[in-house]
């Protein structure tokens, strides 16, 4: 099974590897023919709207500001939507530095919004603190605080790499599986598990 | 200059003055709250540019800048005390309004209390945080603040010092009052610009009291600055107000220059003004794009990123990035301008009349857009100088505050072009002179543009670069205002201390002020005017 995305072939993606072993993941586990087809069915809607959150920290906002104007423009992809509102949003992009101060912030967020949700890390300073890594202030990458599903490099990353990791994103969906055995919200749950957050009581 | 010399000598004895970069003045504490009076009201230094918080290691003290309105020269004042656990130095927090602000971002880097600051709360970090991280004593093992996902603790107390027959005691003073209702509106809101946090007291639609909340992107940039050599200090200047990448880049490569005594080719310094007034128009055409979404107006956004991605565009050939360049280096630029620079620039230059007139055929003349913004969150110019809100902001208010124009650096005194002012001061005015900044540096453009002189664009600098001690002091014009930048050398090639002042933090602390009154809906209309960056307010 080659997945890919709309008018973009599978020999263009650069790792293939991991989507892989995805698939091959999910033929291993088995189902039966008209639960997968309605997995198909699902992903396929979900894979093709996207919504993100507006949340931006710093310089890689502006980028994403500059995707979602006429020369990039994600509408073509279903993204366009972006929400202010965490309850209505698919996935965030964390685009800039996350510091001491925002991290319990940026967890109430991520905490917000709706199954099934999905994060980006944007730009090296989400992917690992970037050229801040040394400062007293300064959260080093966010895989400590949330599950990460894609990393896009890049100080700013550009946006045509904003639109490869948005990509990356939409393929990684197609391979979910949502009835039955779900392979990708389990890590989460284990995740969330080992990274519990006290005295939030809502 | 003299004449303020031979005033502060007759008035205050004790005081030492010298000339070195700036006219230093060396007082006591116990006098300096004099001295400040009689700076203001006598001397006419009605802006205070920034306080510098030093650790001299067997001292502490601050440094403070102040320029004056009317004749444009620069004073600082050096104050200092030797106790190291219980600091204090007394407040002018009363002579200038934007002190109270800078005073308690001093009290978060260094712990030095200001004794009569109404509030004296940390800025950027939390009330928990542990040490102040600017002294150079400062322990930063992380494990002392980690990185918690907790809620971090909050209070509505404020403390204030106050003197009391000669001993000084703390009070505790109330943010906002138990009857008032606070609206928490940030720092996850897509009409803040990034993440700021204004917790508003209110009144029915009325704004009683705005509390401004930073640090949720503060990263620290002075402290790292501390222990990188100065060429790679540079970097961070890409990425404290992002519009104004060159802009800060051009002010910390000047201060360097004039430093270590290097002297740079004409070309680099056209090429270096070139691409100040390109990132001028950018920033400006994204500022008018965003503020007209704010206000409802999406499609605007559509026609000014338009001209930005031309503008991206030109600096991507040269520079080889879209954002972040780190174009200007010590000496000159990183490299030599691409081939089409110059047919490039000819045309954005012909497209640009024609944008201009359409953004104002959509935008300005609209009704709605009128009444929206005409009127409101009007400021004077006395409190525009008070409050040290400078750039665009500054100018709607009628303080003629363009560094190009007051202290003319590189070859901006050659150049012909208008220093746009307006007097209404409210957010209308504020729109507009940022409309008509755009086509006066579309001016500067087309004088330089057929003018570029041949020769190198980087003069040969030492590898090893290192400053003779000293402090020095610069500042120049960002898109958002005066970005000021002070150095303190001690010979090797670290900077023992870089103090970078923003002119976004001054633009925060106005906010309060001018919004006290209006309908919580023009917060959006108010906020979206000045036009503020946080990571540049935040570092």
């Amino acid at each position: 099974m080659e997945v890919t995305t709309k008018s973009m072939p599978y020999e263009a993606w650069k790792d293939n590897e991991y989507i892989e072993k995805l698939v091959n993941e999910l033929k291993e586990s088995g189902t039966n023919v008209i639960v997968g087809q309605l997995d198909k069915l699902i992903n396929w809607g979900r894979s093709n709207s996207l919504w993100p959150l507006t949340f931006a920290t710093s310089c890689c906002g502006i980028e994403f500001v500059s995707l979602g104007a006429a020369r990039f423009d994600m509408a073509r992809f279903g993204w366009e939507v972006a929400r202010a509102s965490p309850r209505q949003a698919d996935f965030m992009m964390v685009a800039g530095t996350i510091v001491n101060r925002m991290v319990p912030v940026f967890r109430r967020l991520y905490d917000q919004l709706a199954e099934p949700k999905y994060v980006i890390a944007c730009g090296s300073c989400a992917i690992s603190g970037g050229p801040f890594r040394k400062s007293y202030h300064v959260a080093k990458g966010i895989e400590d605080i949330v599950p990460v599903d894609v990393f896009v490099p890049g100080c700013p990353p550009r946006p045509e790499a904003m639109i490869y990791g948005i990509m990356q994103l939409s393929r990684k969906i197609k391979v979910e599986k949502f009835f039955g055995g779900v392979n990708r919200q389990e890590k989460q749950k284990e995740f969330l598990e080992s990274h519990p957050v006290s005295g939030v009581n809502d | 200059m003299a004449n303020i010399q031979e005033k502060i000598a007759k008035l205050y004895p004790e005081a030492t003055v010298e000339q070195a970069d700036t006219l230093t003045i060396t007082v006591d504490d116990a006098k300096w709250h004099a001295l400040a009076t009689t700076l203001r009201d006598d001397c006419a230094m009605d802006y205070l540019i920034t306080i510098v918080g030093m650790d001299w290691k067997e001292s502490l003290g601050c440094i403070y800048y102040l320029m004056s309105s009317k004749t444009n020269e620069i004073v600082s004042v050096r104050v200092s005390t030797t106790d190291r656990e219980r600091p204090m130095l007394h407040s002018v927090a009363d002579l200038w309004r934007v002190a109270c602000l800078y005073e308690r971002e001093v009290y978060d880097f260094y712990g030095i209390i200001f004794i009569g600051n109404p509030d004296m709360r940390r800025l950027f970090l939390n009330i928990d945080w542990k040490g102040f991280p600017l002294r150079k004593d400062y322990d930063e093992n992380p494990a002392l603040n980690p990185v918690s996902i907790e809620n971090e603790r909050q209070t509505d107390l404020t403390d204030t010092w106050v003197e009391e027959n000669g001993k000084v005691v703390k009070k505790e003073v109330e943010v906002f009052s138990p009857e008032d209702f606070v609206v928490n509106i940030g720092p996850q809101h897509p009409a803040t610009h990034g993440v700021l946090r204004f917790r508003t007291a209110v009144d029915g639609e009325e704004i009683k009291k705005i509390d401004v909340y930073m640090g949720y992107i503060h990263r620290g940039v002075e402290k790292l600055c501390e222990s990188l050599t100065y060429p790679q200090t540079l970097h961070y200047m890409d990425r404290l107000d992002y519009f104004s990448a060159h802009n800060y880049h051009h002010g910390l490569c000047l201060l360097f220059e004039r430093a270590a005594g290097i002297e740079i080719s004409r070309r680099a310094q056209v090429i270096r003004v070139m691409m100040d007034e390109l990132s001028r128009i950018a920033s400006h055409c994204l500022f008018i794009g965003t503020y007209c979404m704010d206000l409802g107006a999406t499609t605007m956004l559509f026609y000014t990123l338009r001209v930005r991605e031309q503008i991206l565009d030109i600096m991507e050939k040269t520079c080889g990035a879209r954002m972040t360049f780190n174009y200007d280096c010590i000496g000159g630029v990183m490299q030599d301008l691409d081939p089409d620079f110059v047919k490039d620039v000819h045309a954005l230059l012909d497209v640009l009349p024609a944008n201009i007139k359409e953004y104002n055929k959509i935008f300005t003349g609209n009704v709605i857009a009128r009444h929206r913004m005409e009127g409101v969150g009007v400021l004077s110019k006395e409190d525009a100088i008070s409050f040290a809100v400078t750039g665009p902001s500054g100018r709607a208010s009628g303080w003629a505050c363009d560094m190009r124009k007051l202290k003319p650096y590189s070859i901006y005194s050659e150049l012909d072009f208008n220093e746009v002012i307006a007097t209404e001061g409210d957010s209308m005015a504020r729109f507009k002179v940022r409309m008509l900044e755009i086509e006066e540096s579309a001016k500067i453009l087309a004088q330089l543009v057929d003018n570029i002189p041949e020769g190198e664009y980087c003069v040969k600098v030492p590898k090893v670069l290192k400053i003779p001690a000293g402090s020095y002091f610069e500042i120049v014009e960002g898109c958002r205002g005066a970005f000021a930048l002070y150095l303190e050398s001690d010979g090797t090639t670290k900077p023992y201390r870089l103090k970078i002042a923003p002119p976004c933090l001054p633009l925060a602390g106005v906010v309060d002020h001018i919004t006290r009154g209006t309908k919580i809906a023009d917060l959006i209309t108010i906020g979206g005017s000045l036009d503020y960056i946080v990571p540049d307010m935040d570092r």
